[in-house]
């Protein structure tokens, strides 16, 4: 009774005090629910994300993966349920989540009619910053062509030469970062990441495949769908 | 904390909430003239966004004599009308694309999900814009007013007509592109929007040319340009911030 006074969208079985004690660091969901076109994606999702540890969010094609980071980032405000950051929860704390957020999304914010370098200027990258960064993700020599001549997997690594850059900010949270990245390319991110965990930073990512880094909790969606199928009520099973 | 930081653990201080506000700290959020720059370099690369409308422009207007018939006096009636509503047109033709690309490749999102507001990005890209459309356009329009015969004082008042005008159809226009840019076909859709809003512009556009090719003094018509262009410069990039976020949440 009391929480929903204390926080008037929670519908959450969770105490104030108890999530205070859990959430008062980092990023928390609780009871997170999310629907799309009358289909309930995932229902009562809940997860912490304290400094220093890593998030793996994982579920089939159309699971809602995106979604679920898409609410996370506060580009949608389409959810049940509460989202944390610092014990404090959204829309309250959004803009004290997002001053410390990196955020590479499905479009990954590379700029097709920029060059590598001029893309990590855009992201307040000095010249010499950015090159050190073209260089960790294997783009040494690329940095002064554009991005419409370079590959798929080039393109993922100009965006996640942003992860290599000085002072990065805390929460890490990458839709799909494996994705068309080679096995080096995947071990060098593993290890740039481990190094953040360790700096504590904390990482949430989705990804189908296993990320080899420590400590990582794993979330997958399939866990919090609706099982019921309406067929069965209505036609028998 | 200094670039020599790659690697060491980061300070506590760059890990704060108010470390996005020092500048030690390594910004996300490109200042406006990082944004002004990079878009003036994108168009630079992208020529043919800067041509199409202006080749648009003149290949229109060249075929206007030939359409109405070459007589002098009915031309010189027609050259303020038919000027401006070709650069009203070429403007449309090349605000379609204005956000689109940023919206495709994710800097929009990005950009949005910066603790400042989208009003200064925003007004990058559309300065950007009217440097690449509408200054071109009016810098051409002395030399299509001679080919239309439009009377020797009705020059000057066109190209600052154009001038004035033409920025305030950026700016008003990307309130329509930013409220269309999730759309596939905005077409016909963004030009629905739009028309009415350039009706004004229009109007006193013409207007100032006219009232210069009259004799008359043309300085109040050029007076509401401002007006109006400054009214939209204070309004139109708030607006096309709010359509955005609206687009980018879906």
């Amino acid at each position: 009774m009391s929480s929903s006074r204390l926080s008037p969208s929670a519908a959450s079985p969770v105490s104030p005090a108890q999530n205070a004690a859990v959430c008062s660091d980092g990023l928390c969901a609780n009871g997170l629910s999310c629907e799309r076109d009358g289909r309930v994606l995932f229902a009562g999702l809940d997860f912490q994300l304290p400094a220093g540890t890593a998030l793996q969010i994982e579920g089939a094609n159309g699971a809602g993966k995106s979604t679920l980071i898409r609410t996370l980032i506060g580009s949608t405000s389409d959810y049940d349920g509460d989202i944390l950051w610092g014990g404090k929860a959204f829309p309250r704390s959004l803009a004290a989540m997002r001053a410390e957020l990196l955020y590479i999304g499905h479009h990954a914010g590379v700029r097709r009619g920029l060059s590598p370098l001029e893309n990590l200027a855009w992201y307040g990258a000095a010249a010499g910053d950015a090159m050190a960064a073209l260089d960790a993700v294997g783009l040494y020599g690329f940095e002064d062509t554009l991005c419409q001549q370079l590959s798929a997997g080039q393109n993922r690594r100009v965006a996640l030469a942003r992860l290599y850059l000085p002072a990065v900010p805390k929460l890490w949270i990458l839709d799909e970062p494996l994705a068309a990245l080679d096995v080096a390319g995947v071990e060098s991110l593993e290890a740039c990441m481990r190094g953040h965990l360790q700096r504590g930073g904390s990482v949430l990512l989705t990804s189908h495949q296993p990320v080899n880094i420590q400590p990582l909790v794993k979330v997958n969606l399939a866990d919090f769908q609706p099982q019921e199928r309406h067929w069965e009520a209505e036609y028998g099973a | 904390m200094g670039p020599d930081a790659v690697g060491v653990p980061l300070s506590k201080k760059a890990y704060s909430a108010e470390a996005g506000a020092t500048q030690d700290a390594y910004a996300q959020v490109p200042g406006f003239y990082t944004l002004f720059r990079t878009e003036l370099v994108l168009s630079a690369r992208r020529r043919s966004d800067i041509v199409n409308p202006l080749l648009f422009f003149v290949t229109v207007l060249a075929m206007m004599p030939l359409g109405i018939g070459p007589e002098p006096e009915m031309l010189s009636r027609m050259a303020p009308g038919l000027i401006w509503v070709m650069s009203l047109l070429a403007t449309l033709l090349s605000q379609e694309s204005l956000f689109r690309g940023d919206y495709e490749d994710g800097s929009l999102e990005q950009l949005a999900l910066q603790p400042q507001p989208l009003y200064f990005p925003v007004l990058a890209k559309v300065l950007v814009h009217w440097l690449v459309t509408g200054v071109p356009l009016a810098l051409l329009s002395p030399l299509l007013g001679m080919m239309l015969n439009l009377g020797a004082a009705g020059y000057w008042p066109l190209f600052i007509s154009l001038v004035l005008g033409t920025a305030s159809l950026s700016l008003i226009g990307a309130v329509g592109a930013a409220l269309t840019v999730a759309l596939r076909r905005p077409g016909l859709l963004l030009a629905l929007i739009i028309m009415p809003l350039y009706v004004p512009v229009l109007i006193f556009g013409t207007g100032t040319v006219q009232a210069a090719l009259d004799g008359y003094s043309f300085g109040p018509q050029l007076a509401v340009l401002g007006a109006i262009l400054a009214v939209a410069a204070a309004l139109a990039p708030l607006a096309s911030a709010g359509a955005i976020r609206i687009s980018l949440e879906n």
